[in-house]
């Protein structure tokens, strides 16, 4: 389990630097999409399922939508 | 391609949505029992209904929730939490009292149980879905 829980840290972080540093506008909300994925799971991971179920709902599915819809009213690059 | 050309997008959506929602209303009535409540199952609830608006379109899916109906709901929602928990002010108690207001509390464990606590989550749960999906119907609307 530690292994694991180290390999979705790390992947965590490269997603949060990845999402930072990208000037893709729309690749970033997708990359934010994924870290919201594997936060989830390491909520389940740290016994909390109820945040989980929120963070998998909202995080990966609403907040990416709405974000997604911003970025079609304006434009892709900054 | 625009997106109104896609077949296969909008059958396996039409099929898929009452699924979503039948997911979102188990975790809001088993809330008390399990992982998630009113404010996770509103939102699985507000992902399938803007599933529907992204599929088809905004102006199609505001027929289905218009911002009058939306606005009502919202209120309805709202205003069912306040009322229950005035109940308890009624009966003597403090604010949200669950036992004291002679509701049945039912055998822990069980559906039936919690006293006001599935009540409140199910009005929780209104008005959790049809804020996210109103939400996203002022941001993607034409003007």
């Amino acid at each position: 389990m530690a292994i694991l829980d180290l390999l979705l840290l790390s992947i965590l972080v490269l997603c949060a630097l990845a999402a930072v540093r990208t000037r893709d506008l729309l690749g970033a909300v997708i990359i934010y999409a994924a870290y919201s994925l594997l936060m989830a799971i390491i909520w389940l991971q740290l016994g909390s399922p109820d945040v989980a179920i929120t963070e998998a709902a909202l995080g990966a599915g609403v907040t990416t939508i709405l974000m997604i819809a911003t970025i079609s009213k304006t434009g892709r690059y900054e | 391609m625009r997106m109104q050309e896609i077949l296969i997008l909008k059958i396996v959506v039409r099929f898929v949505i009452p699924f979503i929602q039948v997911y979102g209303f188990y975790v809001i009535t088993a809330g008390h029992l399990s992982p998630g409540g009113g404010f996770a199952g509103g939102t699985i609830v507000a992902a399938s209904m803007v599933l529907y608006a992204l599929t088809f379109d905004a102006s199609q899916g505001l027929e289905k929730l218009s911002h009058e109906r939306a606005s009502l709901f919202e209120s309805l929602g709202a205003i069912w939490y306040v009322a229950l928990g005035f109940l308890g002010i009624l009966v003597g108690g403090n604010f949200l009292t669950n036992g004291q207001i002679g509701i049945p509390l039912g055998t822990p464990g069980y559906l039936i149980s919690g006293g006001l606590i599935p009540l409140l989550s199910f009005g929780i749960g209104i008005k959790v879905a049809v804020t996210v999906v109103s939400l996203y119907y002022s941001l993607v609307e034409e003007d």
